[in-house]
């Protein structure tokens, strides 16, 4: 017993640092999967609220360039409804928007995350997609009662349903953590017509986001391995070095398609 | 007690400047310098060695919480602090093993071996597990050459800065 302790004693710090790097490991495996930690992130009330105040400074300084893609918007938005006389008024709505503001985002790591300033008051839920005005940002993994995480489409861990606009075809979109205006397209069948330049947008196959939200524009493709499908790669409609005002978009059928599931 | 107190307000004042300033300077479209360990590598060498590697896990921690990096900063502060003093021993020699090493009084040239060791090992540890796939390899030995490149020469600028004073 006693040599036991002794062990014990004198090799405590070789223990202690076993202990924790192992336990550092732990934790970053299993913030892979949805059960992770709800401390451990950037999306808890403290870390929150302190970016919140700090990107409130930053705002001031690019508030010109945010109006301006803002008024770009409601420009395309105006167009819209006075071209395509849409109808206010519209009964069957399918998803719930709620808007947001980004206060914290990182691109430089192989698994990013952004951080928004709307949670769980504000009637956002985990499993919500969010987009921009130019197109696909990620989705929120983890809620706080006021602030938010999403993870962002520049993980390595995010795998979206995405398809060319102009053939059907769809694929896996996913990042391999290297450039962040670029994503890559997989699995989609070399049948497909590709054009360099083409449009890629969401496919209707996810139930968080709806169909035709764009995403970025074929930039070059080849054959890959198998020699059965292409890999193609993307360049981002949005810069996600430049984020600001998001959207937060919730399918309100979401419950009705998961039972047909069941 | 006052040493205490201002190593608690300088591991503040590195975790606020990391996560809220230098994460958001990206050189080069993603290379952001990781001047916080600064603190790990100049941290006065204490004989009791289980407080200093419990200390730099908390460090790494709360980095981790700020960055949404689950772990990574945590496990290479760890590892930084446990192996310290093999670094030590390999650049100081003698004086470590007597116990006489005053990080305000050492030659620039050590030092920069020092920071410059401690800093790759660090951020290769960093990176490794960050991105964990042996395919990509050649992803993690570019990530530490670069970054490190910038942690080493914001470590020595600030060592050099703060002597002065």
């Amino acid at each position: 017993m006693q040599q036991i302790i002794y062990f014990f004693l004198r090799n405590k710090n070789l223990l202690l640092f076993l202990f924790l790097f192992l336990f550092s490991i732990f934790i970053n495996f299993k913030s892979n999967s949805y059960t992770s930690s709800k401390i451990i992130n950037s999306g808890n009330e403290i870390v929150g609220y302190i970016y919140n105040h700090i990107s409130g400074i930053k705002n001031y300084f690019n508030l010109i360039e945010q109006n301006k893609k803002l008024v770009d918007e409601n420009k395309f938005l105006r167009d819209l409804i006075i071209n395509h006389k849409l109808d206010s008024i519209n009964n069957s709505v399918d998803y719930k928007i709620t808007s947001g503001n980004v206060i914290k985002n990182s691109y430089s790591l192989t698994r990013n995350y952004i951080t928004l300033n709307v949670g769980e008051n504000h009637g956002v839920n985990e499993d919500l997609g969010v987009i921009s005005s130019n197109g696909v940002i990620g989705i929120i993994d983890k809620i706080s009662s006021n602030f938010s995480r999403a993870i962002s489409i520049l993980n390595t861990n995010l795998n979206l349903n995405a398809k060319l606009k102009s053939s059907n075809h769809f694929g896996t979109l996913g990042w391999d953590g290297q450039n962040p205006y670029y994503v890559q397209l997989k699995d989609v069948p070399k049948q497909a017509i590709v054009k360099i330049g083409d449009t890629v947008t969401t496919g209707g196959n996810s139930l968080i986001f709806p169909k035709g939200i764009l995403i970025g524009s074929v930039e070059s493709f080849k054959i890959d391995n198998s020699q059965n499908y292409l890999d193609i790669e993307i360049r981002l409609f949005n810069d996600m070095t430049s984020i600001n005002h998001v959207y937060i978009i919730e399918n309100k059928k979401i419950d009705e398609i998961k039972s047909l599931d069941e | 007690m006052n040493n205490t107190l201002r190593y608690i307000a300088l591991a503040i004042g590195f975790i606020l400047l990391q996560c809220l300033i230098l994460n958001n300077v990206n050189l080069f479209n993603a290379i952001h310098p990781l001047l916080y360990i600064y603190l790990i590598i100049y941290f006065p060498i204490i004989n009791n060695r289980f407080i200093f590697i419990l200390l730099s896990f908390l460090y790494g921690l709360t980095i981790d919480i700020f960055c949404d990096s689950a772990g990574i900063h945590a496990a290479a502060c760890v590892s930084l602090a446990y192996f310290r003093p093999v670094f030590l021993k390999l650049f100081f020699g003698m004086t470590y093993i007597h116990q006489v090493v005053k990080f305000k009084n050492i030659d620039i040239k050590q030092n920069i071996f020092y920071v410059s060791s401690l800093t790759v090992f660090h951020h290769y540890v960093l990176f490794f597990i960050e991105v964990f796939d042996s395919s990509k390899l050649f992803l993690v030995f570019e990530k530490t050459f670069f970054t490190s490149i910038f942690t080493i020469i914001l470590v020595l600028l600030l060592n050099i800065f703060l002597k002065k004073k």
